[in-house]
């Protein structure tokens, strides 16, 4: 079938002319229509998708080859992109149009993707479950009540019930990698400034990254190499070109150091999710790396430290929606100040009011010193531990996230029991530092469970090598949930 | 709720003591921070704690006034309208 190969084999598949670029489009996209019941998609764009299908079918038959030409992925709706509506699971931005294509979406077209749709989110990417969305929430393909994570849910679970190979995603806290996790993906939350953030709809600018949600390590580096590199138009883009596939993967395991921080790998983690963990650790160690205890003691200050950060940066950026540039605007408005009170009352559900309410206490008059810069203080400690634990190491691994994927409402009624999921992700994005999350097996229950490898600075080549290495000697990430096969 | 006005947000009477439960709890939370001691340490507001890359002062972008009015709620030759602001 189709569906169950990977993007790289996909690619090699379109090179050799053994399907066409159409007939992968048409039945990806008829795959979307058969589940759409997962809510995987909030826009689905057929007619462009077949249209770009047949350039790309043009362009294979002429020779001229981009990197990913005629592979149809789908775009997480936090991107912007001039053809379908970009909502980011608001209501605020229901119907909304960006009048320009994000960095990323331009960098994937001229790679010559063809872009399925968009992929449902939690609201302006605050949750870790997907049900803050506007436009509902999505199920998890491996257990549907079971939520696929978030925020990136919907990119998880379209790639993991093969509606797509590959799709992207952004991460702030977690949001690419714990979603990857509950889903059985691989995925890869770069490092700051790797990835351009022009015209990806900012959460928190300090935090926020986007990257690839794939099945495999291998599938990961062809994506982001795609991705990255340097965007004069993003203030904190890095000043260097996209590393290749070849650079991506082709680092040795052998004498690899890989440090277990003590911290991640107490009794407070699920003890199926820590058996698997500790399985891919022995495997790893057999085919070569090298196991080393290190410590990140300030990581329990991480959680505290990120939501104040987070929602402050929140605050700040989500004030541009007025009610009077784009977006939604109340019809209840008898002065400037109620239509920017009722805009966004109206226009904005719970979690985002909530982080807005917490980001604007903590940067208010009196507050600024107790919470948020103690918060950046802090921040430089938990990026010091992490610099001084890889002079011990190479790669820092651990659990993706605490648990498998959770029920469908279980933590909807309790904010910080949610935010707690983010534990082991979060430090990374105070850090600045990429984390990729594989599938290193399943609980009792048939859910996957995700090992988070976090690499120096601008390292993600370490860490898709240990990864692709590790998927050749295991087939966890090719594992299909029943019922999509 | 102080709060809410500062961010431009009308929250509902009914949903005050709701959104107050939740803050309290979150701060709760955030409270953790005073365990770790960061006497003497710098604030750090961005991973990569460099000063941003500045460029030159020129006109890069070509005016698109229309296509980018063209996502408002309500516009007149060319401006924005919000209710009246000045009698």
């Amino acid at each position: 079938m189709l569906h169950q190969h990977s993007l790289t084999a996909l690619r090699d598949m379109l090179r050799r002319k053994e399907v066409s670029s159409e007939e992968l489009t048409r039945h990806f996209l008829d795959r979307i229509g058969q589940f759409s019941s997962l809510n995987a998609f909030i826009a689905v764009d057929e007619e462009g998708a077949i249209e770009s299908a047949r350039k790309a079918d043009q362009a294979i038959a002429s020779g001229q080859l981009a990197d990913l030409t005629g592979l149809p992925i789908a775009h997480k709706d936090i991107f912007c992109t001039r053809r379908l509506t970009t909502t980011c699971g608001s209501k605020m931005l229901a119907g909304f149009t960006a009048p320009y294509d994000a960095t990323v979406v331009e960098r994937l077209d001229s790679a010559g993707v063809v872009v399925t749709g968009k992929t449902n989110m939690d609201e302006f990417a605050m949750g870790s479950s997907n049900e803050t969305s506007f436009f509902g929430s999505v199920q998890n393909p491996w257990d549907i009540t079971r939520v696929p994570g978030g925020s990136s849910g919907g990119s998880a679970a379209a790639v993991a019930a093969r509606l797509v190979p590959g799709a992207t995603g952004t991460d702030t806290g977690g949001s690419i990698r714990q979603p990857a996790a509950f889903c059985g993906l691989t995925g890869l939350k770069p490092s700051y400034g790797r990835v351009s953030r022009y015209g990806m709809i900012a959460f928190a600018s300090s935090l926020d990254q986007g990257g690839p949600l794939t099945r495999s390590a291998e599938d990961a580096a062809l994506f982001f190499s795609a991705m990255a590199g340097f965007d004069s138009r993003d203030s904190t883009s890095i000043a260097q070109e996209a590393p290749s596939v070849d650079d991506l993967l082709s680092k040795p395991l052998k004498g690899l150091r890989l440090g277990l921080p003590t911290e991640f790998l107490d009794d407070s983690v699920d003890a199926e999710v820590l058996a698997r963990v500790r399985e891919a650790l022995d495997a790893l160690e057999s085919l070569g790396a090298q196991l080393v205890d290190v410590s990140l003691p300030n990581s329990s200050a991480g959680i505290p430290c990120y939501y104040v950060i987070a929602p402050a940066e929140a605050s700040s950026n989500l004030s541009r929606f007025d009610g009077v540039r784009f977006g939604h605007r109340s019809r209840d408005a008898a002065d400037l100040q109620s239509l920017y009170e009722n805009s966004r009352a109206e226009g904005f559900g719970d979690e985002v009011k909530r982080r807005i309410l917490i980001g604007t206490y903590v940067l208010s008059a009196g507050y600024y010193d107790a919470y948020y810069l103690k918060a950046q203080k802090i921040r430089r400690i938990i990026s010091e531990d992490f610099s001084k634990a890889f002079e011990r190491c190479d790669v820092i691994v651990g659990p993706t996230s605490p648990t498998t994927a959770f029920a469908l409402g279980e933590k909807t009624k309790d904010p910080v029991s949610m935010y707690l999921n983010d534990i082991f992700t979060n430090t990374v994005n105070l850090a600045g530092l990429p984390g990729l999350s594989i599938p290193v097996g399943f609980d009792t229950a048939g859910l996957p469970v995700g090992m988070q490898l976090i690499g120096r600075f601008m390292d993600e080549a370490s860490l898709l090598s240990v990864g692709h290495r590790y998927q050749q000697e295991t087939d966890w990430h090719v594992r299909c949930p029943e019922g999509f096969g | 709720m102080r709060v809410a006005r500062l961010a431009r947000l009308k929250i509902a009477d009914g949903e005050i003591a709701n959104y107050q439960a939740g803050l309290a709890e979150i701060l709760t939370l955030v409270a953790q921070m005073d365990d770790c001691d960061t006497d003497g340490v710098a604030p750090l507001a961005q991973p990569q704690d460099i000063a941003l890359r500045l460029r030159d002062d020129q006109v890069t972008e070509t005016n698109e006034r229309e296509r980018l009015q063209s996502s408002a709620p309500q516009v007149e030759d060319g401006l924005y309208l919000v209710p009246r602001v000045v009698e």
